[in-house]
């Protein structure tokens, strides 16, 4: 047993160790690799979640399925990781993952301490508070006295406090570690109010309402209490590469803004305006300056989709969360999103 | 009326009210009035709970549905376990291979079976051991690459152990040729070493390569119970004996490292493995996410082995130790030929039960971004179209564990049976 046990450990082990070691610029290291390796959340309903044959969906996938196509030609070469919000630093640090598209918050702290280069915000997220329909709340303003489901140690417990100190009111907490415990405890009515992000307010109301209640009777306030700039991430160091996560996302937003969706960009190709020639390849020199293919926004949108389509498919009306555009609608109509023009 | 001799009375049968059924009833259940009142209130009580999961487990689920949509407002949704079986079962492996996890899941559990029977407790369970687990991982990954240097160290490490163990008991020939496998593997790894020789490697590959971030599921969790323990064991016996020895600076250290593991959670060390490690590795070189894992198990399973197996060495009488020193044994020959198998055959079924434990805890590695068989029926909550369902999720990867588990801590009471067959009357 002794002699099959040290002979198996050291297969295994080489096995295991004939990893990826590489040297040199990011982007070099991932075009000789030949795939993309992209670090995701474990787990959030539309932003990152394995389907029933185990293929990774979600908002924050689509992030590195287009920047797989921009540098590839192919939404489909990347390798995605799973990483936990302990160790998602720590693994884009030390070379485990090329980039993340974690659901992370862009901060001071994160950009500067840690090292990290966040690219164009993807979501813009902010928390918000929902509440039972019967209880007639229509703004955060009424909530004096209310009893608050939250989750503990997170900024949203601290930005909870802030905002209830700021408009001399009172509350009571009650802290609960699981979300689908808290789920229980706000439906079961423990607590008047829940509290997180406003994404995962709207993804609870469509899917964990159970049984006799309806979605529809609860309201999530109109009130967001924070800023949750999603972006994301990179190393320090190689700008090319951040360059081609920053414009993948820019051109999402550009192709939405010319109406150039994954259905009609075959006839686009077609089209006489400049500025579409000119993001779609037509007019060549856009790809070059910026190292990818010609056809690069062609093949994004191609194969995921303009940023509209991506939304609506993950989160938004084409799927059961069913979350408001809000500040993610262009700024063409009345949101942030903003890209800077492709020229 | 008849006439009865003197000193002969008809045997009557005990008063019905005491035997049988209803006898039994009456003694255990209904013996004074507050055992009745109990006996009635909790046959109640089982006979509503009991109805109550039936009228949701079975009369009012639903069985299939295209989405979670149309589970609800009925009872419990396997609708959903049919749909996402396959990926708690083995998480993100390429969809159209699943039955490479499936037959390797299939060859490790064979292996655990034939382990379990006593007959094959000599040398046939390292062979079992050796082609079940190459076939196993060789399904897993698909390919298996042998560097030369790998090879050379196995053939060495094969020859000295081989030279070793059987240094008393074979024959000169037998001694001379396991030396000649080692001093083979010496010298090829020597010329490898200095250069001489060009390196070459043995590729098996007669599948496509999946790399472990995409295994999941059952096959990660035996993986890293079975694997774990099984490095573990060695590792925990030397430390045992570390523990014991009387040599200060070897007991120190055991004592030290023991002490270290069994102060701290798994979930530190986990940590530790998956977020500090990769800090102190020079820029550009990552260890595989999984074999950190699988280390981080095995220090933590050793340390608790070396526990369990000090146990049974403290077990021997002292007679035994005099008695091998009196013959002018080795240490090494006392230890292999007189203490360990008495030793190890104590602890075995406190070994399975620390097994058991494994087994379980492995799930500990969602905390690092391994999906095993917990952490895959988890994330089948995650997905939005089927969201909303725990309860049914968590129901079916406890129904798992817990086949695993009984069957695991039955094997234990028959095998306590078995071993202490010399000892009992």
């Amino acid at each position: 047993m002794h002699k099959a046990s040290l002979a198996a450990a050291f297969g295994l082990a080489a096995v295991f160790a004939s990893g990826n070691a590489w040297a040199g610029k990011d982007l070099d290291a991932i075009k000789a690799r030949g795939n993309l390796i992209c670090g995701v959340p474990t787990g959030i309903a539309g932003f990152a979640s394995a389907d029933s044959q185990g293929k990774w969906t979600g908002l924050d996938v689509d992030v590195c399925r287009a920047v797989s196509a921009s540098l590839f030609g192919d939404s489909e070469k990347v390798k995605y990781v799973p990483l936990t919000s302990q160790q998602r630093f720590t693994a884009l640090q030390s070379g485990e993952v090329d980039m993340l598209s974690n659901n992370t918050t862009a901060t001071l702290t994160r950009d500067t301490a840690l090292g990290l280069d966040f690219t164009a915000i993807t979501y813009y997220d902010g928390q918000g508070f929902m509440v039972p329909k019967k209880l007639g709340v229509k703004s955060a303003k009424e909530l004096n006295g209310a009893t608050v489901c939250v989750a503990p140690g997170t900024t949203t417990e601290l930005n909870l406090a802030d905002y209830f100190r700021a408009n001399k009111m009172s509350f009571k907490p009650v802290v609960i570690e699981k979300v689908e415990e808290i789920r229980a405890a706000f439906f079961s009515g423990r607590c008047d109010v829940y509290t997180t992000d406003s994404s995962g307010l709207y993804a609870t109301r469509a899917a964990n309402v159970p049984a006799p209640l309806k979605p529809d009777d609860f309201v999530v306030l109109p009130e967001i209490i924070s800023k949750e700039p999603l972006a994301p991430a990179v190393r320090h160091g190689d700008q090319q590469f951040a360059d081609i996560v920053r414009w993948t996302q820019y051109a999402m937003l550009e192709a939405e803004e010319y109406g150039i969706s994954s259905k009609t960009v075959d006839e686009m190709l077609k089209s006489e305006n400049p500025t579409i020639k000119r993001i779609l390849g037509v007019t060549p020199g856009m790809g070059k300056a910026l190292g990818v293919d010609e056809k690069w926004v062609y093949n994004i949108v191609k194969q995921v989709g303009n940023y509209g389509e991506s939304f609506e498919r993950n989160v938004g009306s084409g799927s059961i969360l069913k979350i408001d555009r809000g500040l993610n609608r262009l700024w063409t109509k009345g949101g942030l999103q903003y890209a800077e023009p492709i020229r | 009326m008849t006439d009865v001799p003197v000193g002969e009375r008809r045997q009557l049968p005990p008063p019905t009210t005491d035997s049988g059924a209803w006898g039994w009833i009456r003694q255990n259940l209904f013996s004074s009035w507050g055992n009745g009142i109990t006996t009635v209130a909790l046959v109640l009580a089982i006979v509503w709970l009991l109805n109550w999961f039936i009228e949701w487990a079975v009369l009012t689920a639903v069985w299939t549905a295209p989405s979670g949509q149309d589970c609800r407002g009925h009872g419990a949704c396997w609708a959903l376990i049919h749909e996402k079986y396959r990926y708690i079962f083995f998480g993100s492996f390429p969809y159209e291979q699943h039955w490479r996890p499936l037959f390797a899941v299939i060859a490790m559990l064979a292996m655990l079976i034939l382990s379990a029977d006593r007959r094959m407790w000599n040398k046939r369970l390292i062979w079992i051991w050796s082609i079940g687990s190459f076939v196993s991982f060789l399904l897993m990954f698909g390919e298996i690459n042998l560097s030369s240097s790998l090879i050379f160290s196995i053939v060495l490490i094969v020859g000295v152990a081989g030279a070793t163990l059987r240094s008393t008991a074979g024959s000169a020939a037998e001694i001379n040729a396991w030396r000649a496998v080692a001093g083979i593997g010496f010298v090829g790894l020597m010329l490898r070493l200095l250069g001489l020789l060009p390196a070459f490697t043995i590729s098996i590959a007669p599948l496509s390569y999946v790399e472990t971030s995409l295994w999941g599921g059952l096959p990660v969790t035996i993986i890293l119970a079975t694997y774990g323990l099984l490095f573990a064991f060695p590792l925990g016996i030397l430390l045992a004996l570390g523990r014991r020895s009387h040599l200060p600076l070897i007991k120190g250290l055991c004592v030290g490292f023991i002490e270290l593991i069994r102060g701290v959670p798994l979930i530190s060390l986990l940590i530790m493995a998956s977020v500090m490690l990769p800090l102190f590795l020079p820029s550009g070189v990552t260890i595989d996410k999984f074999l950190r894992a699988l280390v981080a198990v095995i220090l933590f399973a050793a340390a608790y082995i070396a526990e369990v197996v000090r146990g049974g060495l403290q077990s021997l009488p002292k007679g035994q130790y005099e008695a091998a020193d009196a013959m002018g044994l080795t240490y090494f020959q006392k230890t292999a030929l007189v203490i360990l198998p008495q030793a190890l055959r104590v602890v075995i079924p406190p070994l399975i039960n620390t097994f058991i434990g494994f087994f379980k805890d492995t799930s500990l590695v969602l905390i690092i971004g391994i999906f095993d068989f917990l952490n895959t029926a988890n994330q089948a909550l995650v997905d939005p179209k089927w969201a909303g369902f725990p309860s049914e999720v968590y129901l079916f990867a406890a129904f798992v564990y817990f086949c695993f588990c009984f069957s695991m801590s039955r094997y234990s009471k028959y095998l306590e049976t078995e071993l202490n067959k010399g000892t009992r009357r």
